[in-house]
Order: structure tokens, then sequence, then C-alpha cells
């Protein structure tokens, strides 16, 4: 139902979510931001199971902070990305897995933009582009045909708006709108939401 | 030497009578969130609205039960789930928001109550709590409705209906929501929301208890019986 996207370029991370909280067959919030946003230059998107998403996220965001008060400088992406997946694998084979699925999107000042993906199994995998949901079926091949490391932040947003037509034309649920960020050596912007109908 | 005795329905054997209603037999009664609450926010504060209808499997247990919470004067907290479990959790809920205005010697906000219910949930996350509840009330940011249930989902929003029966309510209110109701319509827009669904889900029922949120506090504006306002409608009145 929940769909989550990433796109790396040469110097920013593009990462989209959409905005719909449901509960069984009912749209319970159209205006829902999946996005966490853990320091100035990282973002954490996350779906699954109800009520764990926001209680792994705004653990790992409480963390982060904590992390920058204690020593006077922030986690790197790899670094929080790393944390994020030990918290993952610690309470897997516990009596209260956390079923979540995240997308971890960075700008760090030495090693550049970093695309993470993890899911409810921790795995950790960087990559240049990723997605998560059954919308993810749809649309990495269409990232597989078009991507390339050198993209712009205009063709970026192009190959966003190609995959959110893809999911708007054949996926069965409807998903009227997403958020759009996008992260450089600026920290993190606000993109304009893709709506359905946009061209 | 006092014989211990229970108060039972009339009848003969009412454990026999109560197997039967129930699906799986045996005395675990099933919970469904058998309920109609909806509540919304517009120009003039929030509207809560729930039925009364207490079900247990297929027996209804009574037509007449308040599902609104009076936490306090400016804060109201609905249950749908079970029973037992949301007048609880919410009756805690009221103590803590009681200590924090104590400590702190300024009302709690919405946002904080609704925030300290959602934690209570997560404290006994898959132990088969069922609390399905919107915390509505008005604050310093102004008119708040938080959905709160026993996964620990808490959502912000400015309209939600829970139970069994929130499709249906979510039909009559979605079609007949205008940002610049008058209060009277507003009120018939949440009676009107539990008396559809109260037609439409054989779990809700008995009669609408219509409350409104003001920025001085909350007034309980009626107490209608659903069969008569579905009368009614059907009559072409109203």
């Amino acid at each position: 139902m929940e769909y989550l996207i990433g796109i790396q370029g040469p110097d920013f991370v593009l990462v989209a979510a959409d905005n719909v909280a449901a509960s069984s067959i009912i749209q319970m919030k159209h205006d829902y931001d999946k996005m966490f946003k853990l320091s100035e230059k990282i973002l954490l998107l996350c779906v699954g199971e109800a009520g764990d998403t926001v209680q792994f996220a705004e653990y790992i965001q409480k963390n982060v902070q904590l992390y920058k008060m204690r020593n006077g400088y922030e986690l790197s992406p790899a670094a929080a990305a790393n944390f994020t997946r030990k918290n993952l694998a610690d309470y897997l084979r516990s009596r209260t897995p956390y079923h979540v699925n995240l997308l971890l999107a960075g700008y760090d000042d030495a090693d550049g933009p970093g695309l993470f993906y993890m899911d409810y199994l921790s795995s950790l995998a960087k990559a240049p582009f990723a997605a998560h949901g059954y919308g993810a079926f749809l649309t990495l091949s269409i990232l597989d045909r078009y991507y390339k490391p050198d993209l712009t932040r205009e063709e970026a947003t192009d190959l966003l708006r190609k995959c959110i037509e893809e999911l708007n034309k054949r996926f069965i649920l409807n998903l009227p709108s997403f958020n759009v960020r996008l992260i450089d050596k600026d920290g993190i912007h606000d993109m304009e939401k893709l709506t359905v109908g946009a061209k | 030497t006092t014989i211990q005795e229970f108060a039972v329905p009339v009848g003969e054997e009412p454990s026999g009578f109560l197997k039967s209603c129930n699906t799986e037999g045996g005395a675990r009664f099933e919970l469904h969130h058998g309920t109609t609450t909806l509540a919304f926010k517009f120009k003039h504060g929030v509207i809560v609205a729930v039925d009364s209808r207490a079900s247990a499997g297929n027996y209804i247990s009574t037509g007449e039960y308040n599902k609104v919470i009076e936490i306090n004067p400016y804060l109201l907290g609905t249950m749908s789930g079970s029973a037992a479990d949301c007048k609880y959790w919410e009756r805690l809920l009221a103590k803590e928001c009681r200590l924090y205005r104590l400590r702190n010697n300024h009302r709690i906000s919405v946002a904080a109550a609704s925030k300290l219910l959602c934690n209570m949930m997560l404290g006994y996350r898959g132990m088969g709590l069922s609390v399905g509840s919107m915390i509505c009330g008005w604050d310093k940011e102004g008119p708040g409705v938080y959905y709160v249930d026993d996964n620990g989902t808490r959502l912000s929003g400015r309209m939600f209906s829970t139970g069994s029966g929130n499709s249906y309510a979510y039909g009559v209110l979605d079609s007949g929501y205008k940002e610049d109701m008058t209060v009277e319509e507003a009120y018939e827009l949440g009676r009107r929301g539990i008396a559809h669904a109260t037609h439409r889900d054989s779990y809700s029922g008995g009669v609408v208890n219509l409350y409104h949120i003001k920025e001085d506090g909350w007034i309980k504006v009626c107490k209608d019986d659903v069969s008569e306002l579905i009368h009614h409608y059907k009559k072409g009145m109203f």
C-alpha cells in the first residue's frame, strides 16, 4: 500500500513518499508525512506496521540527536544507517520485533550523498536508487532503464515523475499525492508535492 | 451463613444462552470494535458524536453506554473496541492529565495527552489490548483531534471516525462537510453520521451522544434515539 522511493545524484539525494495513512480499507489521512528528520542533512523514510513505524523512527531520531548533544558533532549518514540497522537486528529475534521498511538518505560533507536501503529483516544496502512497497515492483525497472550516475536535479525529478505516473497508471490502489524532498550540501529542501495529474 | 448470589438476566440458564450468542463457544466474548464514533473540527470548534450500543459477540449487553470519557472540562476521549480497556486506560489518562496540571501549573495540550495514551498502548504492544479512541479538545494551538489506537498509531487530523460503522459515517461526513458550517449544521452532520451508520451497522445503535468543544470547554448538546432520527429522516423531515 505504502510507497517510498530514493534517487541519488552526484551531489544530492531525491526522496519521495506517499501521503496516505490507511487503516483496513479506509484512508484515515491524506496528508501524512512519512519522513523523519534525523539531522540537518539526514532523512529517514519509514513504512510498515502501524505503531511500529513512528515508534522506531522517533527512537532513532532522538538517539541521533542525543549523539550530537553528547559529542558535539553529528553522526554521518553511513553511521546513522548502521546504527539503525543494528537496532533493527537487536529487536528482530526478541519478543517485540519492529516490522518496518526504511530508506535513509543523507549528505555527508566528506563522502557526499548517500542512499541506504533497509528492510524489516535488518538488511542494509547502499544503493544509487531504491524503492519500498508494492509500487516498487512497477518502478524499479524504470529506475534501472533511465538512471545514470551523473543525472542532474531536473533529470532526477523527471525520473521520479515517470515512476509516479506509472503508479497512477498501473497500480491498483489510489495514491493521490507524494511528499518530495531533496538533500544536498545546503541541507534538506522541501519540493513541490507531486499530485495526480502532474505532468 | 450467607450464600453469594449473582444478579443474572431473567430466564433459565444464562451461561447456556450466552454460549449460543458466541461463535466460538466457551466464556470468551469476541470484541470487534463494535461501535461508531466520530469527531471533526470546523470553524466553531470540534464536534464529537458517538453511538451507545455495547455488544458482546452477537449479544447486546447494553443499549445505553456512554462512549465519551469526560477527561476534564476541555478534553474528551471517545471509546471503541473493548469497553473495559477503553474505560480503564482513558481513566488512567485523565489521572495523568490532572497530575500534569498540578505539577506544571498549566493545562496539558491535546497533543501531549494523546501522546501519553499512545505510549500507554505501546507499553502493552502485542498483548491484545483493543482500543480505538479520539482525544479531542481545545488548547493553546486551537481545536485538536487525535486518533489513537492499540497499535500505537497516533494521527492528528480534521476528521476521524472509528469502529465497525466508521465507513458509513465517513460517507455521510465527507459528502456533507463544509468548512464554514454553522453550529446547527455541524450538530446535524454529527447526528446524521452516527444515525446512518447505526442504520447499516448491526453492532452500532442506541442513542447519539453529541458534544461540542468550544474555546472555553465542551458542552453536551443532545442525546437522540437513532431509531427516532431514522424515522424522521425517512419521513422527509429535517
